[in-house]
């Protein structure tokens, strides 16, 4: 045998670069309520609260393996959490912190059953835990059913800084989530997911603790999305459980990790970005709208299964933002 | 006791449509492994074409059926074509995606052309919609629950006659099996897996008949129909034509009572029990495997 001598390497001189620039951008935004406008502000903050349902759709689609369409349930259940805590005197932004830390809490036993189930069982029996959810909220003398209510509390806020900080909240949620993943997916939980996204069996296989893998990272999406809600439930006020629970967060959600390319770290980023864009433009819409996102995801998953980026990442081998390894063989 | 007796009277009667509902999914499942997730959207699909025929053109549900089902058929086997069967080869998550696109797609063509308001097909069917039998002990039983519960037994009885019996049946259970093999034994799975679709999305027809005659239905009530139908699946055991029937009889016992309660626990209690039953069955298949393995211990 004569051994090809080959070297191990992840960062790449435009990796480096675009972590770089992935940097500098981060530290521009936070200045971003004392240069643009109340209008500019909001809709970045839905930017970046679409950004975090991407990134934890995508965690767990994309790596683990585990397509859900009942997400929903931790982003109406943070928004709720939100909402009790405040009213129960906690001050307003802790309490979006804490409120997706104790969803997270329910996830653990949620998680514990949920995730024997496999595949299409999964994805719906996932719907039905959040429309049970959605139920026992709506008996909560405080929400009033349908009806809904609101964080009140934020009125304590002057309308100005209220903005800035649920910005800022919303930022520091993206950037701090966005980093988490990154890290994990480089350390060991990284090998294991992304083994598992390959191949199951062939991962359980070699030694990877399948089941383990699977519940940190269903459990890092429930924190994920429940801090999305409680974002959300800051920014709008109102709280109806209606629209919190609703399947269209779904919807969108798999929209943008399906365009922008599941499985790949970039992907989701890319996806957020366009279903902000697209949001933008076509919102206004309605029902048309929905039709497109909804043509749109089905013909992804047929004809462009690894979306934008997953094409481009394997057409000219580039990583910006390197999860992985590249093998080189040395001359 | 005439309230008990009522009670599990007419859940049981409710479970009849949900049976009904969960047969062409629990069909597809069986035979192709995958969970449509528009199949809710499909029986309300099936509705408002009942419902246009009815309204616009004067043809009662009844006669109506007779045009709807074969034209859900074909729509079947297109949607396999375009649809299932490309997603069927890449993999597991994708079907998932696939029909879940196409569930949010046909909601919102509905609302743009039918708009927001609910229908029903009750007003074409005269009186049938609450014409009801006295049974001893004043019990009341509604034409329309017994005619769908007898409509879920008979397409249950059919699938499966068909399965067990005819040469088609044989062919579907070959491809369900193992594909290849089929393939290699000169059976084109491609035909088959069409007709089963076409087949499963017949029956979403009579099932979205059922929904118009005895409620209303709108746009966007697809996702709750396929929910029904997917708990009432699990309960009886994927993949089993019989246990569906009792999973969807356990499902409508359980919101019975639930709406009892409470005014919203009609859901509830049926989403519980689902979670219950899923629970116990994981627990059980955990401690049967821990005897098996303590019995092979033993004599091993």
């Amino acid at each position: 045998m004569n051994p090809m001598q080959t070297s191990v390497h992840r960062w790449t001189r435009l990796s480096m670069t675009s972590v770089g620039i992935v940097l500098a951008a981060q530290a521009v935004l936070v200045a971003a309520p004392w240069l643009l406008d109340a209008n500019a502000v909001d809709r970045l903050t839905t930017l970046f609260i679409y950004g975090i349902l991407a990134l934890m759709w995508n965690c767990l689609a994309g790596y683990g393996g585990l397509v859900s369409v009942g997400q929903q349930a931790f982003f109406g259940l943070g928004a709720y959490a939100a909402v009790r805590l405040a009213h129960a005197g906690l001050s307003v932004y802790p309490a979006l912190l804490v409120a997706a830390l104790l969803v997270a809490a329910v996830a653990v036993p949620i998680g514990l059953f949920m995730l024997r189930l496999r595949a299409g069982e999964f994805a719906i029996g996932m719907w039905v835990v959040a429309e049970l959810a959605h139920l026992l909220v709506n008996l909560d003398q405080l929400v009033q059913g349908e009806t809904g209510t609101s964080l009140i509390e934020l009125n304590a806020y002057p309308a100005d800084s209220r903005r800035a900080l649920t910005y800022w909240a919303a930022l520091a949620a993206m950037v701090g989530l966005a980093w988490l993943v990154f890290a994990l997916l480089r350390g060991r939980l990284g090998s294991a997911v992304q083994a598992i996204r390959d191949n199951e069996d062939a991962a359980a296989s070699v030694g990877v603790q399948v089941t383990a893998a699977k519940r940190t990272i269903f459990i890092l999406s429930a924190f994920g999305c429940a801090a999305a809600g409680a974002l959300w439930v800051a920014t709008t006020i109102s709280f109806q459980p209606k629209t919190y629970f609703s399947v269209q967060w779904t919807a969108y959600m798999i929209f943008m990790v399906l365009v922008g390319g599941i499985g790949t770290f970039e992907g989701p980023i890319i996806g957020a970005v366009l279903f902000f864009l697209v949001e933008t433009f076509f919102g206004a819409s309605g029902v048309w709208y929905m039709i497109g996102l909804g043509a749109t995801a089905l013909a992804f998953a047929l004809l462009l299964p690894r979306g934008i980026w997953g094409t481009v990442e394997r057409r000219f081998g580039i990583r910006l933002l390197p999860v992985g390894y590249f093998l080189t063989s040395r001359k | 006791m005439s309230a008990i007796a009522n009670l599990a009277l007419q859940g049981t009667l409710l479970g009849g449509y949900y049976a009904l509902l969960a047969s062409g999914l629990s069909f597809l499942f069986g035979v192709m492994r995958i969970i449509n997730l528009a199949h809710g959207s499909l029986a309300v699909v099936a509705g408002y074409a009942l419902w246009f025929l009815a309204e616009r053109l004067g043809i009662g549900p009844f006669v109506g059926i007779l045009v709807v089902m074969p034209l859900m058929g074909l729509l079947g086997w297109i949607l396999h074509r375009i649809i299932f069967e490309r997603s069927m080869r890449a993999g597991d998550l994708v079907p998932i995606l696939s029909t879940f696109g196409l569930a949010t797609v046909a909601d919102n063509v509905m609302f743009q052309k039918f708009g927001a308001d609910t229908r029903s097909l009750a007003p074409y069917i005269d009186t049938f919609a609450y014409d009801s039998w006295q049974l001893p002990g004043d019990l009341y039983i509604g034409q329309l629950s017994v005619l769908v519960f007898g409509l879920a037994v008979v397409v249950l009885g059919g699938l499966h006659l068909l399965l067990a019996r005819t040469s088609l049946g044989r062919q579907i259970r070959a491809a369900a099996e193992d594909p290849e093999a089929a393939l290699l034994t000169g059976i084109d799975t491609r035909r088959i897996y069409g007709i089963a679709t076409a087949i499963a999305v017949m029956t979403v027809a009579l099932a979205g008949m059922a929904l118009g005659m005895r409620a209303t239905f709108d746009p966007y009530g697809g996702s709750q129909q396929l929910v029904f139908a997917f708990e009432a699946v699990v309960i009886g055991g994927a993949g089993s034509l019989w246990g569906t029937l009792v999973g969807g009889v356990v499902l409508g016992i359980a919101q019975s009572i639930g709406a009892q309660l409470n005014p919203q626990g009609f859901l509830i209690a049926g989403h519980a029990v689902f979670l219950v039953v899923l629970v116990a069955r994981l627990y059980a298949s955990d401690r049967l495997a821990g005897i098996l393995r303590a019995l092979r211990a033993r004599t091993g």
